[in-house]
């Protein structure tokens, strides 16, 4: 395989990895006020991804930088052309980072929370969505010259595709974060999660059957063999999902929404290959692997970089994962309020 | 338009990342180094040392990770043509840093946060120093990416393309500038995490006395300490930086200087009064002290050192063909930055930094000599006052600095290969005045929440311990035990 196409896969895996992993957490925000009734709930719900949240973000800036040093071209043309939705990406992680940050910083004022709470909300809808239409747009084309800049307006941004691809993205990210609270808390938390997740899984599924048959279809070429191998997967992965949750098997339930989020990475990007961003307007504007990579010197300290620390990177991350795997208990939060509380529950629990 | 808004959006959003990112920098290593001091000694001080400075820590962390997501971002956003132009070379440290860096920092972040009821003392100590290293590593390889701006190395031209693609990472990332700026930039940053300690610590000796004494006391020592050794390396090392920068871009020394001819045992201006234009041809009024701008950029007092005309006449020259490429007069190129700016950030940063060696020196005096030792002092209004000056200090350098090193290089983007104004994105004006505008109002709103959330915990101090000694082992916030016992997620203020 030549460096520029292994280097396409890995930034497409940086992406799965990202849509993976921050996938769950934008779930669990958006779930926030669906699944939490009292305070100690929400901050049983913030506790189950706040040790990894920062890392699972860390996916998409070194999907950012990898793209930028190994196909500059593409980083150029796709990051400016896509400004504003950008724009609205960043300032929506932005306020997440500090609403998880910050929430609890006041101790025991809960109207600060709850005010950086309903941002983490709305910051946990607005970021996926973003990337979601950023991604479709991608896939699809955008309109650009021959010097691959862009020259559509906003509207182009907005189609019927990249719609639907933002409530796709958003239904299963609410699924898979259900079932991320599904595995990783107890009680009240964890029954809720699984009904909703029930309920969502039927809206998921309807949505990415429909976004996996227009991606393949949609674009008047062929359907690529790997972009049917990832409907399959997405499609696999929800069934098995939802027969989990039937039957209360939770992290089966959980690997099978991981599964179709991957799925719908290897679908895009198979659709995408072998263009990196192609374009609707001039076709001469069209960037592919083979005329947006970097030099081969280039590419080539860049994959001893990747050799090397990706793997030792995978096994720290995957570790603090297994660090924190117990299940966070929402009653411990309601009892342990203020130290007083807490000294009074060990109190309870020694006697 | 377009290329000023740009050039606002992008200092304006940099140097507010840089204000957080120091601070994050130099205190994860002192509260690394307070942890140890508690691991090692078993000292309960010192693990209150390390949940207060390091619950202010965090803080400032939330904040540098939130505007460093856009740095990430913005040079593709607005900086296409650049990113096209330098991708090949720029990108690699960029996508290391990510790799190399980020990961480590968040991951180890979460571990040492979230770690105090789940992993052993040890592996919990190491953490927090793999944060340390994590930020270091993270400077290293933006400044490294930085660097290669200033002085461009280990590449070539693309005939083809006309783009630069990169011939050797190595001499990148052990370029002469990446090395200087990182040892320069990372002691600043201890310097300025230092004055925030004792400023904060002197603060709570002079207006709450009596209330944790020792604890401040200690940290005000430690602070001190660190600040003068700090300061002191940081000057030294700014001094050879200056030469090699002499060297490789002297207009930027000629304007820091506000040197207009080439001179032969240059003095060094103490202070310039001159007319606000970008380059102001006459001055109003000079202090100079002879002889010094030679000496430093040479190590000879009679050493010469190039003026602004002379070496505007010859880029003027040599960049003939580089402006005739984009169509533009040769005769009117000019390749000077704003003197004013580039002068007085560099008096500004070197003050700063004179003042905090100053200030550490006559403190750690205080602590030896003065009886009743710095809280005999610290009460006094004025003293106060410094010490919260002082805090500020640190800050303001490193805006200076990093204002002098990037105003000093205009107008190039990359020096001699990529000029700023050739570097922006083909965007719509409005699309930029939307985004500045956001980023304005939005940087300004989290940069105010942080600061009052930051200076409240600042102020509230440490958490009281259980036991007027604090000795307590029980104190309840949920910390590793030694056998284990765990207080279920109980940390409120370290946790989320
Ligand atoms: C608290 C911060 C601080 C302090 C006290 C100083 N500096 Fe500094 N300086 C920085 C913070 C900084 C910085 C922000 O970190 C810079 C910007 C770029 C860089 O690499 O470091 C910098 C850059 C910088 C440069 C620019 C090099 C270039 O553009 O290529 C020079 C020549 C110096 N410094 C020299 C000094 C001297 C002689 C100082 C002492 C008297 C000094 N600095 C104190
Ligand atoms: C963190 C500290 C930094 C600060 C405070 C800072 C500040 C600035 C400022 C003030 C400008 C505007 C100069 C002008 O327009 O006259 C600028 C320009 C620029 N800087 Fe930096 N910079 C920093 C670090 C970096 C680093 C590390 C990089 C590269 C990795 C970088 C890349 C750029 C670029 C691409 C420009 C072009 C825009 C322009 O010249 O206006 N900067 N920076
Ligand atoms: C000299 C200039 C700079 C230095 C030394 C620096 C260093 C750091 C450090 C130490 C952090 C982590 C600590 C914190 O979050 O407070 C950080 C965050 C970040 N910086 Fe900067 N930075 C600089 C400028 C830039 C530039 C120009 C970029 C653009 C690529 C950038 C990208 C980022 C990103 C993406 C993060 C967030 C990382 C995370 O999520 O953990 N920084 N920076």
């Amino acid at each position: 395989m030549d460096l520029p196409t292994l280097w396409f896969l890995l930034i497409a895996v940086f992406w799965a990895g990202y849509l993976v992993l921050e996938g769950f957490d934008f779930g669990v925000g958006m779930l926030l006020p669906v699944l939490a009734k009292t305070p100690g709930e929400r901050d049983a719900m913030v506790r189950t991804f706040g040790p990894v949240w920062d890392g699972n973000e860390v996916w998409l800036l070194v999907a950012g930088g990898a793209t930028f040093a190994a196909f500059p071209n593409w980083y150029a043309s796709m990051f400016s052309a896509l400004y504003l939705p950008l724009l609205v990406l960043l300032v929506a992680l932005i306020l997440r980072v500090l609403a998880i940050e910050y929430r609890r910083k006041h101790e025991n004022d809960e109207v600060w929370t709850a005010r950086w709470d309903r941002v983490l909300v709305v910051c946990s809808v607005l970021a996926p969505a973003m990337v979601a239409a950023a991604l479709a747009n991608v896939v699809r084309g955008i309109e650009m010259d021959a010097n691959s800049d862009y020259t559509g307006s906003l509207l182009d941004l907005l189609s019927p595709y990249a719609l639907l691809a933002v409530v796709t993205v958003l239904a299963l990210f609410l699924l898979h974060g259900a079932t991320f609270i599904g595995i990783r808390t107890t009680g009240v938390l964890r029954d809720r999660a699984r009904h909703f997740a029930v309920r969502i899984w039927i809206v998921a599924t309807l949505l990415t059957a429909a976004f996996g048959l227009w991606t393949l279809l949609g674009q008047g070429e062929d359907p690529s063999i790997v972009g049917v191998l990832g409907v399959v997967l997405a499609v696999a992965g929800l069934l098995c999902s939802g027969a989990s949750l039937l039957r209360g098997a939770e992290r089966l339930a959980f690997t099978g929404t991981v599964v179709t989020t991957l799925g719908a990475a290897i679908l895009m990007f198979a659709q995408l290959w072998p263009n990196v961003l192609p374009s609707t307007g001039d076709p001469a504007g069209t960037l592919t692997i083979a005329n947006a990579a970097s030099s081969p010197y280039s590419l080539k300290v860049m994959t001893w970089v990747a050799v090397i620390i990706a793997p030792v990177v995978f096994l720290y991350e995957g570790w603090s994962y297994w660090v924190f795997r117990e299940r966070v208990a929402s009653d411990a939060f309601e009892k342990a309020q203020s130290p007083l509380d807490a000294l009074k529950q060990r109190a309870a629990t020694e006697s | 338009m377009l290329l000023e808004l740009a050039r606002w959006q992008f200092a304006f959003t940099t140097v507010i990342h840089f204000i957080f990112v120091p601070l994050t920098i130099g205190l994860s290593g002192l509260v690394a180094a307070m942890q140890t001091q508690w691991v090692r000694t078993g000292n309960d001080e010192y693990k209150r040392m390390t949940k207060f400075w390091g619950k202010l820590l965090l803080v400032n962390f939330a904040i540098g990770i939130a505007t460093g997501i856009v740095q990430e971002f913005q040079f593709g956003m607005a900086w296409s043509a650049y990113s096209r132009y330098v991708g090949d070379v720029f990108g690699a440290p960029l996508a290391m840093e990510g790799l190399a860096a980020f990961f480590l920092e968040s991951t180890f972040l979460g571990l040492w946060i979230f770690g105090w009821d789940h992993l052993p003392k040890k592996i919990h100590l190491a953490s927090i120093w793999l944060v340390f290293i994590g930020t270091n590593l993270s400077a290293y390889f933006i400044l490294a990416a930085n660097a290669w701006m200033q002085n461009p190395v280990g590449f070539r031209v693309d005939q083809e393309s006309g783009n630069a693609v990169l011939t050797s990472i190595w001499a990148v990332l052990s370029s002469p500038t990446a090395i200087y700026a990182f040892l320069h930039t990372i002691p600043a940053a201890i310097l300025t995490a230092s004055g925030l300690v004792v400023g904060v610590s002197i603060w709570h000796l002079s207006r709450r006395p009596g209330h944790e004494t020792s604890f401040f006391r200690r940290s005000t020592a430690w602070g001190l300490r660190t600040m003068l050794v700090t300061a002191v390396i940081t000057m030294g090392v700014g001094h050879f930086f200056g030469q090699y920068m002499t060297e490789k871009q002297p207009m930027k020394m000629a304007a820091a200087e506000a040197l207009y001819e080439t001179e032969k045992g240059a003095g060094f201006s103490l202070m310039t009064i001159a007319p606000l234009d970008k380059k102001p041809d006459r001055t109003t009024f000079e202090l100079h002290v002879p002889y010094l701008t030679s000496f430093l950029a040479t190590n000879d007092p009679n050493g010469t050192v190039r003026g602004i005309n002379d070496l505007q006449e010859e880029s003027r020259e040599k960049y003939r063909q580089y402006e005739l490429d984009r169509g533009r007069d040769p005769e009117t190129a000019e390749y000077y930055p704003i003197i004013g700016l580039t002068y007085w950030s560099f008096r500004l940063m070197m003050g700063f930094g004179i003042w905090m060696a100053a200030f550490a020196a006559a403190g750690l005096l205080i602590m030896r000599r003065v009886e009743g030792g710095i809280e005999a002092i610290a009460p006094k209004t004025w003293f106060r006052r410094l010490a919260l000056f002082t805090l500020a200090a640190g800050f303001l350098g490193h805006a200076f600095g990093w204002i002098f090193t990037e105003v000093g290089r205009q107008p190039w983007v990359v020096t001699g290969l990529l000029k700023t104004e050739d570097a922006v994105s083909k965007l719509g004006v409005e699309t930029m005045v939307i985004s500045l505008s956001v980023f304005v109002v939005l940087y300004l709103i989290i940069s105010a929440i942080e600061f009052t959330l930051f200076a409240r915990l600042a102020v509230k101090g440490p958490d009281p311990s259980a036991g007027a000694s604090g000795q307590d082992p029980d104190a309840p916030d949920g910390d590793s035990t030694e056998e284990g016992a765990v207080v279920p997620h109980s940390t409120p203020a370290l946790s989320y």
